[in-house]
Order: C-alpha cells, then structure tokens, then sequence
C-alpha cells in the first residue's frame, strides 16, 4: 500500500504494463518523478523516452494508440496539459484516440519549483474539450483501482495527479468506476464536493463541524463526464454547496459542480485558487495556506451556511 | 508495365486530382488550391504506385500510412480517396457542408481514408512518427509517409519530430516536405527564412533526397531510394510550384486559400483536360 499518488500510479502501470503488452509508457526527461521509469527499467521495450519535447510526445502518443498500443504519456501536470494542449486538442481529442495522459504533480504539490510548475488550471483546460475524460483520484488507494479502470476505458483521458506523501481516505482495492462519485460521508445540511487531495481535508472539516452542521463530503475523482443527476441528488437534500478543489476557481470542480446544480437553486461556496498564481515555499502546507487550501479555508464556506 | 508506362500513368492520374481538386473547391467558395496542386504529383505517386494500400480494407493493419501534416490540403487526399473508389467522386463539391464526411481539414472520425486529424500545423510528422514506432513494436514492416509544407517547418514540433525521429532511428518514416516556396502571406523566403532544409535535415541525423517535385520519375526514384535506408528516418526534398498545373496560379501568393471565378474555374479544366498530352 502506498501513500504517494506517483508511486501507487507507477505500481499499477508496471502490473498492467506486465499483463498487457499494448500498453506502451512515454515520459519527457521526468520519468524518475511520474514514475514512468518503473517501466523504463523492468520493461524497456514497453517505454519510449521522448526528451524535453512535450508536444512531440503527445503526437506520437496519438500516433502509437493509431496502431493498436495504448499509450500513457506522462510529465508535470503543467506541462502534460498546457504546453501540448493542442496536440491533445487536435488529434486525440477530435479523433477520440485513446491516449491516456497522466498530469503528475499537479496543483501546487510541487512546493518547491514554484508557479511556473504548479498547474492549476489543467482540470479546466481538459475538462472544456470535447472527448476528454477527466480523472482526479484522491489518494494513492484510489489512484492504484483508477490506473486499472483506465486501461479498460477507450478513449482520451487526462488523469491527475499529488506529487506528495499524505494519508489515503479510501481502503485498498475499494470499487472504483469512473464516472460515479462517492460518498465519503452522509449529512444534511451542506453538500461537499470535493476533489484529489482537497476530499481528505474536506473530511476533516467536516468531522470538525460535527457538533454545528451535517456535512456530507462526496468525492468527486472524475469531473468528466459529470453525472447532472448524480450531483443534484446528492445535493438537493442540503441547503447550500461547497467545493473545493487544488485549482482555480474557475472552470474546475466548482464550475462543473455548478453548471450540474444551475436549476437547483442552492447557493454555491467555492474553496480553491481565487485567480492568483501559486509559488514557491520551503513546505507545502505553506503554499496551501497561501493559496486558501486548506481545513481552515472549507470550515469557512461550511460555517457560511451555518 | 514496365517503369516508363507507370510514370506516364502516374503523370495522368496526377493531372486527374488537380482537376478533381477543382471540381471540388468549385465556382464562388474559397479552397486551398495552390498547395493542393503542388502536392499532386507526390500524392498520385504514393497512392497509385508506392503504398501498400487497400481501398476495400482501410484498416488493413500491414498497410502502409499517409498523413497530411499540412492538412490544409485535405482536399487532394480526398480527391485521390475517391479515385481509389473510397467515395462517389460525385462527393467531392459537397466539402464543407455542415455534417458532411469531407470537412476542411482532415477529420479522423468523419472522413474514411484518414489515419488522424489535422490541421494545426507542425504535428503530423510526430503523429507518423508514433505509428512508425508502433508498427515497429508490433512486428509490422509498414512505411509512414508524411507530407509537410515549407511554411510549416517554422513550427518548433516539426523540429522536436526530426529529432526524437533520427534518435529512435525511425526509418520506416518518411518525411516529404512539398517545398513550394509560398506561405498563406507571401514567400517564404522573404518572410521566414528557415533554409537551408538539406543541410538541417541532414545536421539531425537524416537520409535527405531532393527532387523536381513534379519530375515523376524523379518521385519514383526517391520512393524506391527511401525504402533501402536503414536507422535514418527519410526526407524528399521536393521542389515544387505551388498552383502547379492551372497557368495563372502557378507561383502566385493569392491562390493559397481562393474562390475561383466561373471564369477561373473553366479555364483551369479547360488546362487541366486529358486531351493536353
């Protein structure tokens, strides 16, 4: 059992990679970090190392789902979707081709290199593309049963991934299906929408309001496709919603989570990056404080509908 | 048929997709006819006499692979599509209608024939580059034949593909850069100037052969050429006159993205007829 979403991610891929000889692992001079390289080293021929060129990697991905492999293109979030979103853009994307690109590192996990590293609007950017499918697991547990159902899955699919060690949420080998997000806690009065790394600290707020509000905390691990159903009736029993998300505030879980509920009525709380870059710092509960990530930051929106 | 039979073959089915081509971007609605007809004779060669293609079996897996990095030319992939038999001929006026299996740009989804979409340019030799490596894993001795424009090669990707290319020793890639030296603004040379491509090629580790884009023997020799190299990746060289073939657009700047006239458009089949030779 791992408490690393990198590890964990490189774990299951090497399994599957033993399995399935149509998976074929590309990573762009960050394999020691993505993890890409526990294939490099026991499967070589199943790892292709394309050099700091990521929008080349993207396209030979498509390229390489083209004739039957089924590709996962790995690099810094930041990188993975925002220097090669046209690549995505363009040829997965519109021709639907099942290339699976992994994000690692995202939101502000990676404290230390600062905002030119730190991605933190990858889910919108993704989420806004026809075809794509967007997944965001919230712990190593969760991200081990999420690489399995990806390799299942046919079609283009962004996962994301926390650079850091911190303690999983959900039990090893718990069902996971993408598209349907979980309740992680029931409750009454405030529906909590939660994402990655933000659904343990939704847990915590939550258990840390106990006494004054019932908080139910779902986690959302995929923001596309997204269930308009699902997330209403998870929501209507309460008379307000919070999100949170290690992301900006717009066009991330919080949008998505809004646009399901834009008949509903409910008042939205949105905790997540309000528009402002990230940067470096020494630990990364320091840059999480700076960017209003924290426990803090969602007992606030809660107590707001205290 | 012996080889000189082939090339004159090869010549008339060229000179049949420039008039479908014309047939196709019509009176009124622009089209991309100049690098369409400069790419003519290349495509006539690849898909009428080198590529191991089946137009009844398009997924064939042993096939070999084109793309049209400069996907703006779509319009002559279709054209030598339907010559093929993969659609009515009767379908080629109808581009660009709303719903329809021929869009713009090449379109994997819609379009029958079409191994990836493109468009934005600078990405097809990367995507080739991918079905090279993975018909190479899979056991498969396919070639993947990739047509670039000389404006495209300002595109930083284009780059990062010669290079990954020549270090993952891709040699069953095939680069053929349709130089025809016009961009959409102007030429390129007076514009971008990236030349010399031979020696750049060359710096980055691949086999370059450079011909008379429209000398089809030329062609035919420089496809033959290409399958003998082994650990290089290819690229011909083809110099070539963009609006080849139609006497008013060869080598004019206009005729990247046009609407023909009536006038325009009967002369250009008027020029483009069989009874030429």
């Amino acid at each position: 059992m791992f408490t690393n979403q990198r590890k964990a991610y490189g774990d299951m891929l090497l399994k599957l990679a033993r399995e399935d000889k149509r998976i074929m692992v590309l990573d762009a001079d960050l394999g020691g970090s993505t993890m890409g390289k526990m294939i490099e080293t026991e499967l070589p021929s199943q790892h292709l190392e394309m050099g700091i060129a990521e929008a080349n990697m993207l396209s030979t991905a498509a390229g390489l789902s083209l004739t039957g492999l089924i590709p996962f293109a790995n690099s810094f979030a930041v990188f993975a979707a925002g220097r090669a979103y046209d690549q995505i853009r363009q040829t997965i994307c519109t021709g639907r081709l099942n290339v699976k690109i992994c994000g690692s590192s995202s939101g502000v996990s990676d404290y230390s290199d600062g905002a030119t590293h730190q991605a933190i609007e990858d889910m919108a950017i993704m989420t806004a593309i026809p075809n794509m499918t967007v997944v965001c697991p919230a712990d190593a547990n969760e991200t081990a049963q999420a690489v399995r159902a990806i390799v299942e899955h046919q079609g283009p699919l962004y996962l994301r991934l926390n650079r850091n060690d911190y303690p999983n949420v959900t039990a090893e080998n718990e069902p996971f299906e993408i598209g349907v997000p979980k309740v992680m806690r029931e409750g009454r009065d405030v529906a909590l929408f939660a994402t990655g790394y933000m659904v343990g600290l939704a847990l915590q707020a939550a258990q840390q309001l106990e006494a004054e509000l019932s908080v139910k905390v779902i986690n959302v691990h995929t923001l596309k496709p997204l269930n308009d159903e699902m997330i209403a009736r998870l929501a209507l029993c309460c008379r307000g919603v919070v999100t949170a998300e290690e992301h900006t505030v717009m066009g991330g879980l919080g949008s998505a989570v809004s646009r399901a509920l834009r008949r509903s009525g409910l008042p939205i709380e949105y905790v997540g990056v309000w528009d402002k870059f990230g940067g470096s710092a020494r630990n990364y509960e320091d840059i999480l404080s700076y960017c209003g990530l924290t426990v803090k930051d969602i007992v606030a929106a809660l107590k707001s509908f205290a | 048929m012996d080889r000189n039979e082939q090339r004159k073959k090869l010549e008339k089915t060229a000179r049949t997709l420039r008039r479908n081509v014309v047939t196709c971007v019509g009176v009124g609605t622009p089209g991309h006819i100049g690098g369409s007809c400069s790419a003519a004779d290349l495509i006539a060669a690849l898909y009428f006499w080198k590529m191991q293609f089946d137009p009844r079996h398009l997924d064939w897996p042993q096939r070999d692979r084109f793309l049209l990095s400069k996907g703006h030319i779509g319009i002559l992939q279709y054209a030598a599509l339907a010559e093929q038999g993969v659609y009515p001929l009767c379908d080629l006026p109808r581009t660009k209608e709303l719903g329809f299996h021929l869009q713009g740009h090449p379109d994997y989804l819609k379009t029958k024939g079409v191994e990836a979409g493109t468009g934005s340019l600078g990405q097809g030799l990367s995507v080739g580059l991918g079905m090279a490596l993975g018909n190479r894993y899979q056991g498969i001795d396919s070639r993947v034949y990739v047509i670039l424009g000389d404006g495209e090669m300002a595109e930083g990707q284009v780059w990062e593909a010669i290079g990954a290319a020549a270090a993952h020793k891709a040699d069953h890639l095939i680069a053929i850069l349709d130089q025809n030296g016009l961009e959409s603004q102007g030429p390129v040379a007076e514009r971008m100037d990236i030349t010399p491509f031979p020696e750049k090629f060359a710096a980055f580790g691949w086999n370059v052969l450079e011909i008379d884009g429209h000398d089809m023997g030329q062609i035919m020799d420089a496809l033959d050429a290409a399958d003998r190299f082994n650990g290089k990746p290819t690229v011909i060289i083809a110099h070539t006159i963009k609006g080849k073939g139609i006497s008013f657009a060869e080598n004019v700047v206009g005729f990247h993205n046009v609407a023909l006239t009536q006038e325009q458009y009967q002369a250009a089949l008027d020029e483009l007829a069989d009874d030429q030779e």
